[in-house]
């Protein structure tokens, strides 16, 4: 294949060719940069909670007016609420986990004032919680029932003697210890004993670096508000909420508002809704991009094959096959194909290089640069072949007409 | 001349429709990514008060602990909020023209009617001045006087759509209205007011909804309100009731003062360090000094109000339009530069450059328009589609008139940029050299 007349050819129209370059670069750099940012988030929203989030029901209750009895009203909503047909468990909740409302706290290993604190997002749960998340503690146990403390007991402000944490928790505060047994201070050096391990549970906010330093104490939230974690067997959630949320209405909803009956599902696809709308804007225009791009060059080689027709009844005419004019226009594009990707290469890392610098964007992992190289050499070959192929179909004798 | 150039421009625009389609839907396409982004990013970084919003500031001083700042990230900055004590202190201060304290909370409205269920009612609890300091429009009545905020009195001011539920929409002016145990007396019902960023609260979410009602501040210094909204602690104090809570460290509050020269802010500025040189004598304050005053559109930039990703996305539509902008180019290129026998003989017959450089630059600015007008739809299509993906995207993602015309600004000029290359090419061509092969 000879490449020098096409080279000519191309030197002859270079502002044409550089344009097709320069746009091949853009679409590149675009596309790359988007596809590695979307597939960040994409991998961000799915990372495991550690819960059985499909499953679960969340409700509030919240009191109000002199009437209005908290401890008496649990009492009532988790009797009922545990003896539906289709709830695993319930345990009542002072937060919703992945909600991106919640509760943190530094906590210490020693009583000594200067010792290092690291940060928890506590929540406020009894003893059917392990059941109700569906998360699994794989050291010590769950609490028991007389350990939970009520609302109206006498020692409620004080640090209850017993907690459960993350293993992720336990090991940013002991390190390779062993957490389960050990004491856990507070500031004022109140101290909680680690009686058990969850393997993996988020906490209330997906976008906190600490997102699994999560703790438990077994206690009941303070009123006048209480959330209620409602687990349901595989396949009765949906048919759950309208009856959780009559059974509570039914036992008091004269001192109290029930309110928020939904799934944990809908609540942390609006944590991450952010991040979804995100991927998703990235997602739209790399295709859009793509055929944009694809179209130009459909559109440009449909465009010189018209004004070349002459050109090409005449090759064909003094001896060129079909297959050489095929052949002649796919290395044309490919040519300018490549000068663009070499171009785009560098504007796509110097892209990632400005984007990191200036927003706090992970660096570029390479083999996104040679899928997008990959993707757009495909799609030059896509977009020119058919114009190559009309191209070819010229008749020899054009060449004799139009003179 | 400029309708002749139209006619020639449409002549030449139909002669290869799918060209031009395909440089109509490179622009619209350009531009539609661009706009469904801009209009976002406009929404939440534009002057939500520009009458005074540089008479407005947020106030903060640093009562954080002496260990370390506020903001790991941005050490420099004060916390966001006061504690109650402060704002309390602050509120006594002659210097503001007008001056509020600000924080949320919950309340169970009981509507007299039985048969309407209680609900619920988030409250702004706030300083009889916050109205006029924000510019709030009153549909009946107004602000409470000073007296109700010294003396902490049960007045209440309704939004207009809790007024709707409470009163069936009438002027509830000097009636009565139940929220949990407590008997309110209504004094104003606001219109409809809603900046679609909450600027007078962005610690809370500056895109959440105006509040439902809104009582004296002061209230909450008599008695228990169940508190909406962020607490921030530093000290390891016992804070086992809602009264430990409003006496400790922790920062509850928010503050705003109307400040309307310089004057005023300086001495505003000296009022706060003096207090909180007083205050470090009682050892608190262990920071160094560090009081702030932001306008309101500083405030908003501190708060990063909009977001790094949306800033991010942004640029990547800069980069989309210029891609499909360089489309745009090669194709106009192209389709000149066949015209080339045709420019050449219209020289020949007596056209000057300038009337042939008019001519091409009417035709890419018809190009320019359509794809602008294609823009626009596409637009409102990518912000109903954001709108379906975000629960509070709602106000941010409408296009508005300023917008439309930015649009179409957006796309004529890049039509025609991206056409005066290829226009003073061909005005460039020696018409001989054509002329000889007709």
């Amino acid at each position: 294949m000879e490449i020098r007349p096409i080279l000519s050819a191309m030197w002859r129209n270079r502002t044409g060719s550089v344009l097709v370059a320069v746009q091949i670069a853009l679409t590149l750099a675009i596309v790359v940069n988007c596809m590695f940012m979307a597939k960040s988030r994409i991998e961000f929203i799915a990372r495991p909670s550690g819960m059985d989030i499909e499953n679960i029901i969340t409700a509030q209750s919240l009191g109000f007016g002199s009437d209005y009895r908290h401890d008496e009203t649990i009492d009532a909503d988790l009797r009922a609420l545990r003896a539906l047909p289709g709830v695993i468990a319930v345990t009542p909740a002072s937060g919703i986990p992945m909600s991106g409302s919640g509760s943190a706290t530094g906590y210490k290993t020693s009583m000594d004032e200067d010792a290092p604190r690291e940060t928890a997002n506590y929540y406020r749960f009894d003893e059917h919680a392990e059941q109700a998340l569906g998360v699994k503690i794989i050291e010590g146990r769950g609490f028991t029932e007389l350990e939970v403390r009520r609302a109206d007991d006498e020692n409620y402000d004080r640090m209850p003697p017993q907690v459960i944490i993350t293993k992720a928790y336990a090991e940013r505060l002991f390190g390779d210890e062993p957490a389960l047994g050990q004491l856990i201070y507070d500031g004022l050096n109140e101290s909680a004993e680690v009686v058990g391990i969850i393997e993996h549970q988020y906490g209330a906010w997906v976008h906190w670096s600490s997102f699994d330093n999560v703790m438990w104490f077994p206690q009941r939230q303070e009123g006048p508000s209480i959330r209620y974690i409602i687990r349901a067997e595989p396949g009765q959630r949906d048919a759950l909420i309208p009856v959780v949320e009559q059974t509570m209405q039914e036992l008091n909803s004269s001192s109290r508002l029930v309110r928020n009956v939904r799934t944990m599902e809908e609540t942390v696809a609006t944590s991450y809704e952010g991040d979804f709308a995100i991927a998703s804007t990235l997602i739209v225009a790399i295709i859009l991009l793509f055929v944009i791009t694809g179209l130009g060059i459909v559109g440009l080689a449909s465009f010189t094959v018209r004004q070349r027709t002459k050109q090409i009844g005449t090759r064909r005419a003094i001896g060129a096959r079909k297959r050489d004019i095929i052949r002649y226009f796919l290395t044309e594009n490919w040519l300018m194909t490549t000068i663009g990707i070499v171009i785009g290469t560098v504007l796509t890392i110097s892209l990632n290089y400005a984007l990191a610098t200036a927003f706090e964007i992970e660096r570029l992992n390479y083999v996104y640069l040679v899928i997008g190289m990959g993707m757009l050499w495909l799609l030059g070959f896509v977009a020119v072949a058919e114009p190559a192929r009309r191209a070819s179909n010229v008749s020899p004798a054009v060449a004799t007409r139009t003179v | 001349m400029f309708l002749y150039n139209l006619r020639l421009a449409r002549l030449s625009l139909m002669k290869q429709p799918l060209l031009t389609g395909l440089m109509v839907l490179a622009i619209g396409v350009g531009v539609g990514a661009c706009m469904t982004i801009l209009t976002f990013v406009y929404s939440l970084t534009s002057d939500p008060i520009p009458e005074k919003s540089d008479q407005l500031f947020a106030v903060r001083l640093d009562s954080w602990g002496p260990d370390e700042p506020y903001d790991d990230r941005r050490p420099d900055e004060a916390p966001w909020q006061l504690t109650h004590a402060d704002a309390m202190a602050l509120l006594e201060s002659p210097v503001p023209t007008r001056h509020a304290a600000m924080r949320k909370a919950v309340f169970t409205a009981v509507p007299e009617n039985r048969d309407v269920a209680p609900f619920l009612t988030l409250s702004r609890m706030t300083g009889g001045a916050f109205f006029d300091m924000f510019n709030v429009p009153f549909l009946f009545g107004g602000t409470w006087d000073e007296d109700a905020d010294r003396n902490a009195e049960n007045v209440v001011v309704l939004s207009k759509e809790t007024n709707d539920s409470l009163f069936g929409g009438e002027n509830s002016v000097g009636r009565e209205a139940r929220f949990g145990d407590d008997v309110f007396r209504v004094v104003g019902v606001i219109d409809e007011w809603q900046p679609i960023v909450l600027y007078y609260d962005v610690n809370n979410g500056p895109n959440n909804d105006v509040e439902d009602v809104f009582m004296p501040y002061t209230i909450g210094d008599r008695r228990e309100i169940d508190m909406s909204g962020n607490v921030n602690c530093w000290k390891d104090e016992q804070i086992d009731t809602y009264f430990d809570l409003m006496q400790s460290e922790c920062v509850v509050t928010q503050f705003w003062a109307e400040l309307e020269n310089e004057a005023q802010v300086a001495e505003y500025q000296s009022w706060l360090d003096r207090y909180t040189e007083g205050q470090k004598a009682l050892g608190r304050f262990e920071r160094p000094t560090n009081n702030r005053l932001s306008t309101v559109t500083e405030y908003m930039k501190i708060r990063e109000v909009a977001a790094d990703e949306i800033l991010v996305v942004m640029s990547i539509g800069v980069l989309f339009l210029a891609a499909c902008m360089f489309n745009t180019i090669g194709i106009i290129l192209a389709r000149f530069i066949a015209k080339a026998p045709v420019i050449g003989l219209r020289r020949a017959l007596g056209a000057s450059k300038a009337a042939i450089f008019r001519q091409h630059l009417v035709e890419v600015g018809v190009v320019g328009l359509a794809g602008g007008i294609l823009g626009l739809l596409l637009s409102m299509l990518g912000l109903a589609g954001v709108r379906a993906m975000l629960s509070d995207g709602d106000r941010a993602a409408h296009l508005n008139l300023e917008l439309v015309l930015i649009a179409i600004v957006i796309a004529v000029s890049s039509a025609i940029i991206a056409g005066l290359y290829p226009t003073w090419r061909i005005c460039q061509l020696a018409p001989a050299g054509y002329l000889k092969t007709q």
